[in-house]
């Protein structure tokens, strides 16, 4: 049995609502576990408390009930076995690339060679090797989003959360960034939580899809993608069976069945 | 923009400012004599760069020019200083900002300039009274930006930072203080031009040196030429400071995208 690297146990999470009166419950009971190399996309509603899970996950919030547990030990704050990935790049407009993939290395006080190494090693792999000392406004969007996929490999974590991380690029780039993604996942044998609104992103990138309710979010499903090549998402896409992965996580989602009201109507 | 359309917006720029300033000169030259205006009122061109060259002999203008911007430079520093670091401080510490905005606001409020005769009561006929006017002067746009940049700062940037773990002076180091260095160099050539107000104010009310003294002398002796010089030497003052500034910001902003004119 592989190791578990991400576990959430029980997890509730409760804010005090806006205007400071009623608490709202984000997520409710959020049991979930991820073994070593597994890739596992989190897809539901929005609102539904993904991002939220996402923060527990990283130590950025604590939750209300419940602990995560990362390769074993508890999640008590920021910890160098998570890196996470958003939509937005987050690249800091003063730095290089280079730079730029080494801000992580650099908080947390790595050997400066090696990193510089790794970055550089990351950066060739993304195909971003020429423009290590540019700067982010040089770069196109997709690149962006390959060099803040470079900063979160670079400190080696052992598993990445995204939080949609493709959703602002278009559709094409979009493509080629999954592969990018899938393949250096595999390559690099790392666990990732990937947080997605795109059905189609969530069945060819993953080894498992676990859907989430409305708020109060819980996981109501969770089903095991049955196709190979996860290294290959282009290949992947043409399979057969996407369809019918697509068909059933509408349904969980209720997504079908409001249109067709509408079109009853 | 190709180079090619800039070098050509460029050049017709320059030559149209070029023209406007000689088609200025030549107005100053004869136009108050066409309007009727009188020399006393108006100096024309001329008479004021004789003034000027006379000042240069009789009134040591080199020496007050120099004890302006003396006074100038060392105010613009302490109060940009100053503004930055309780700009940097209250934006950290919600509670001190808190606290003390009350205050900061009333003296915000207060027009500082009429502090000068007070600062002059305590301190005497010496340029301290005018560079303290100065450091006031320049101390709430610097604050303000720098407060207003830190607190502006995406969240998630932040949270970036600390998923690596990073200390709060971490953070604070690599992310809140980059980040606030564009409104920063924005608030210090607002706060370069006003530098010289709070001076020439501070030496207008008291003293026996520099170029509001110079300006009250010829004030005094209802000459009009002597009034225009030291109007022009301060607007010099505060041009090279302003400059200084913008080449210190193209240093440190030098990772910014080049504006379409690379202009001002």
């Amino acid at each position: 049995m592989a190791m578990t690297r991400l576990e959430y146990r029980d997890v509730t999470m409760r804010f005090p609502d806006a205007a400071g009166g009623s608490v709202i419950t984000a997520i409710r009971n959020v049991s979930f576990s991820i073994t070593d190399g597994e890739v596992v996309s989190l897809i539901g509603p929005s609102g539904c408390g993904k991002s939220t899970l996402l923060n527990i996950g990283s130590g950025l919030a604590p939750p209300s009930e419940g602990k995560a547990f990362v390769d074993g030990e508890p999640v008590e704050g920021p910890n160098r076995h998570v890196a996470f990935m958003l939509q937005k790049d987050l690249l800091l407009p003063w730095r290089t690339i280079l730079q730029n993939v080494m801000l992580g290395t650099e908080i947390q006080g790595k050997n400066k060679p090696a990193s510089i190494t790794r970055a550089r090693e990351l950066l060739q792999n993304f195909r971003l090797g020429e423009f290590a000392n540019h700067y982010p406004h040089q770069l196109s969007g997709g690149m962006r989003q390959r060099a803040a996929l470079a900063r979160t490999l670079a400190v080696d974590p052992s598993v990445l959360l995204l939080d949609e991380p493709f959703s602002a690029v278009d559709a094409q780039t979009r493509i080629m960034l999954q592969q990018d993604l899938a393949q250096t996942l595999k390559r690099a044998g790392k666990t990732a939580l990937l947080i997605t609104h795109d059905l189609a992103e969530a069945v060819i990138l993953s080894d498992r899809v676990l859907v989430m309710s409305r708020r109060p979010g819980h996981i109501v499903d969770e089903i095991k993608i049955d196709i190979g090549d996860r290294d290959d998402p282009l290949t992947r896409r043409r399979d057969s069976k996407i369809a019918a992965y697509l068909t059933q996580l509408m349904e969980r989602l209720d997504i079908g069945h409001a249109e067709l009201e509408e079109q009853r109507a | 923009m190709s180079a090619r359309s800039r070098s050509t917006l460029i050049r017709r720029g320059t030559t149209v400012s070029v023209a406007l300033f000689v088609l200025f000169l030549m107005s100053w030259q004869w136009g108050p004599a066409l309007l009727g205006v009188p020399e006393f009122i108006v100096p024309p061109a001329s008479q004021v760069f004789a003034e000027f060259l006379r000042m240069l002999k009789l009134n040591h203008l080199m020496f007050h020019t120099g004890v302006t911007a003396g006074e100038v430079v060392a105010g613009f520093i302490l109060g940009s200083l100053l503004g930055a670091l309780f700009g940097y401080t209250l934006a950290m510490s919600p509670v001190a900002e808190f606290a003390l905005s009350p205050y900061i606001l009333a003296l915000q409020i207060a027009p500082k300039v009429a502090f000068a005769p007070l600062f002059i009561l305590w301190m005497g006929f010496t340029v301290y009274p005018k560079i303290l006017v100065a450091v006031l002067i320049v101390f709430f746009p610097v604050m303000v930006n720098v407060l207003t940049a830190v607190r502006g700062i995406d969240p998630d940037l932040i949270n970036l930072a600390r998923s690596f773990t990073a200390s709060r002076a971490q953070v604070f180091w690599k992310i809140e203080f980059p980040s606030s260095m564009p409104p920063l160099f924005a608030s210090l050539r607002i706060g370069a031009t006003l530098a010289v107000v709070g001076v020439v104010v501070g030496e207008l009310v008291g003293g026996n040196s520099g170029l509001g003294y110079l300006l009250t002398f010829g004030e005094g002796q209802a000459n009009t030429p002597m009034v225009f010089v030291c109007i022009l030497m301060l607007t010099l003052i505060g041009g090279v400071a302003y400059l200084g500034v913008i080449l210190i910001e193209k240093r440190v902003l030098h990772y910014m995208p080049a504006p379409p004119m690379g202009g001002l």
